[in-house]
């Protein structure tokens, strides 16, 4: 579904050249759930902006089903690290933008948005303008419009990290629900490794800046998934653990 | 260019705290002072006059009085005043519209804005008003060529207003747009055009006094009618008093177009349209 064959991206400022991916090559299958996980600033949002076509990469290549990726790809669903909401347009306006977009009738455009926006729990919400809202609103916003955009891919950015642990559950159920439901690819990336391996079909751990694939990690747990009680399986702990230490060496080599 | 943060969205802000703060102290006594001070200044004009300074120079009151009285009794002064008006409505309207179109087709244009760059910058370092003489050739003596004039001042303030708007949309919302299948059309109507609005707003509000400008300017240069030509034609009658009635009505024009345009950002601001 998503073929990436050694994709490097290299920033250019002036004289001074950041390396942000290097030589990262990976497969991604329809309807797998792939979580990225690594140390801040190692690349990861930069892996995403050029999957969907945003940032082409340096070197290497990047196909979508099979078709090079060299504009915006308009098949996946991008839910950036940073909410993209339009500040002029009340939660439901900019929610339902997609189906506008598409120029879906207006009473069915509002039927369709209130529907995600229960599901992501801002009913009552609706009306206000995204500076009213808090950081972890604004993130669920972004989430429900990119439900409701119904791409066959979903790319997302920490689209949880603003959230309280009871709210991250109901969204990590959310999500699991409505991937199955749909047959989703999802790419997925984290700093919560107990997300990572609780959604996840597969762990992919980076190394720090220039971001390589440091360890692939196939998570065999069943689905459907209880994104509460998984964690405290024993093939769960297993998982976590692994992954822990691949991960510690990274952050530690990062620290010195 | 004006930056809608450091213009149009405070100024309000100040207005309304300014307010609150004289309301406090009762706003009845502050209109009774300005009033009175007004007054003030009427007595020690009429008693200057003649007495110190020569009549000939500053008239004085009771003969602007009278000279406006006369001008209202005949109706000469709604012909003219009716003509300024006119012009400048109309030439802030043709000029608004032009800029708006330049300023967001050279806004997502980045080619044709490149090679127009010098060009755009030496029309608008030229003082606008040096081209009245040519306005007059093309469009006559008649208001055609005074719309024109404040058309021009209006356009470059339009135009350089929405061109920052344009320049200054976040790129992240263009592309966010464009990865839900946004046409071009659609992100230029969407996501370019209300992002921008807020500039559009400054622009075209500091643009008001200037079609005002604009209009009276080309009245003064050739005309046979308009408070411009009145202006001009009672200076060289050496008609001091005639001078200073038009004055007073001109101020009075610019004051109430000021309300006006305060009475609409309201308006837009109740609707959101600017602000966040
Ligand atoms: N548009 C850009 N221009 C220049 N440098 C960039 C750009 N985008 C990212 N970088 C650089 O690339 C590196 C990786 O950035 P990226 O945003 O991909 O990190 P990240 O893994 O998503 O970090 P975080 O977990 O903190 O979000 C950083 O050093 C960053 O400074
Ligand atoms: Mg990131």
């Amino acid at each position: 579904m998503i073929d990436l064959r050694h994709v490097s991206k290299t920033f250019r400022k002036k004289e001074e050249l950041v390396d942000a991916v290097r030589d990262i090559s990976l497969t991604i299958a329809q309807k797998e759930i792939v979580a990225v996980i690594g140390p801040s600033g190692c690349g990861k949002s930069t892996l995403l902006n050029m999957i969907a076509g945003l940032y082409t990469p340096s070197s290497g290549s990047i196909a979508y089903k099979g078709a090079q990726v060299s504009d915006v790809n308009t098949d996946v669903g991008y839910m950036t690290q940073k909410d993209n909401l339009l500040p002029w347009r009340t939660v439901r306006d900019n929610i339902a933008f997609p189906l506008e977009l598409a120029g879906v009738a207006k009473s069915e455009r509002a039927e369709r948005a209130d529907q995600v926006i229960k599901h992501v729990g801002l009913d009552g919400f609706a009306h206000r303008y995204p500076h009213e809202l808090s950081g972890g609103m604004r993130k669920r916003a972004c989430l429900a419009r990119m439900l409701l955009y119904g791409a066959e891919t979903a790319l997302l950015d920490e689209p949880f990290a603003a959230l309280d642990a009871q709210l991250k559950l109901a969204m990590h159920d959310l999500l699991l629900k409505l991937a199955t439901e749909t047959g989703q690819t999802v790419v997925l990336v984290t700093h919560d490794l107990m997300e990572a391996v609780t959604l996840a079909d597969r762990v992919v751990v980076c190394t720090r800046r220039p971001a390589m694939v440091a360890l692939e990690q196939r998570i065999e747990l069943k689905r459907p998934r209880d994104v509460l009680n998984v964690r405290f399986t024993n093939a769960f702990k297993e998982l976590y653990d692994t992954l822990w230490e691949r991960l510690r060496v990274e952050y530690h080599e990062e620290r010195v | 260019m004006t930056s809608p943060d450091a213009d149009a969205v405070p100024t309000s802000l100040r207005d309304d705290a300014a307010n609150a703060a004289t309301r406090g102290l009762g706003s009845g006594f502050m209109v009774t002072c300005q009033v009175g001070l007004g007054i003030t200044l009427l007595l020690l004009w009429q008693g200057a006059s003649g007495r110190l300074v020569d009549n000939f120079f500053i008239s004085n009151p009771l003969d602007v009085g009278t000279r406006l009285m006369g001008w209202i009794a005949d109706g000469s002064l709604f012909l003219h005043m009716w003509a300024t008006i006119y012009a400048t409505l109309m030439g802030f309207l043709v000029g608004s519209v032009g800029g708006l179109i330049l300023g967001i087709w050279l806004g997502v244009s980045p080619f044709t804005s490149r090679l127009l760059n010098p060009y755009l910058n030496a029309l608008n370092a030229l003082p606008k008003v040096a081209l009245a003489p040519l306005f007059v050739l093309w469009f006559g003596l008649g208001i055609e060529s005074k719309i024109a004039l404040a058309a021009v001042l209006v356009l470059f303030l339009v135009f350089l207003n929405t061109y920052a708007g344009v320049r200054e949309v976040d790129q992240d919302l263009i592309d966010s747009a464009r990865l839900m299948k946004a046409t071009r059309a659609q992100v230029i109507a969407k996501v370019i055009i209300p992002s921008a609005m807020s500039w559009v707003f400054a622009g075209l509000k500091i643009s008001v006094p200037y079609a005002l400008i604009g209009a009276v300017l080309g009245e003064m240069i050739a005309a046979n009618r308009g408070l411009g030509y009145l202006v001009q034609f009672s200076g060289s009658q050496f008609d001091s008093a005639g001078v200073f009635a038009v004055l007073i009505v001109i101020a009075l024009l610019a004051v109430a177009l000021n309300f006006l345009v305060e009475i609409v950002q309201h308006r837009m601001e109740r609707w959101r349209i600017v602000g966040r």
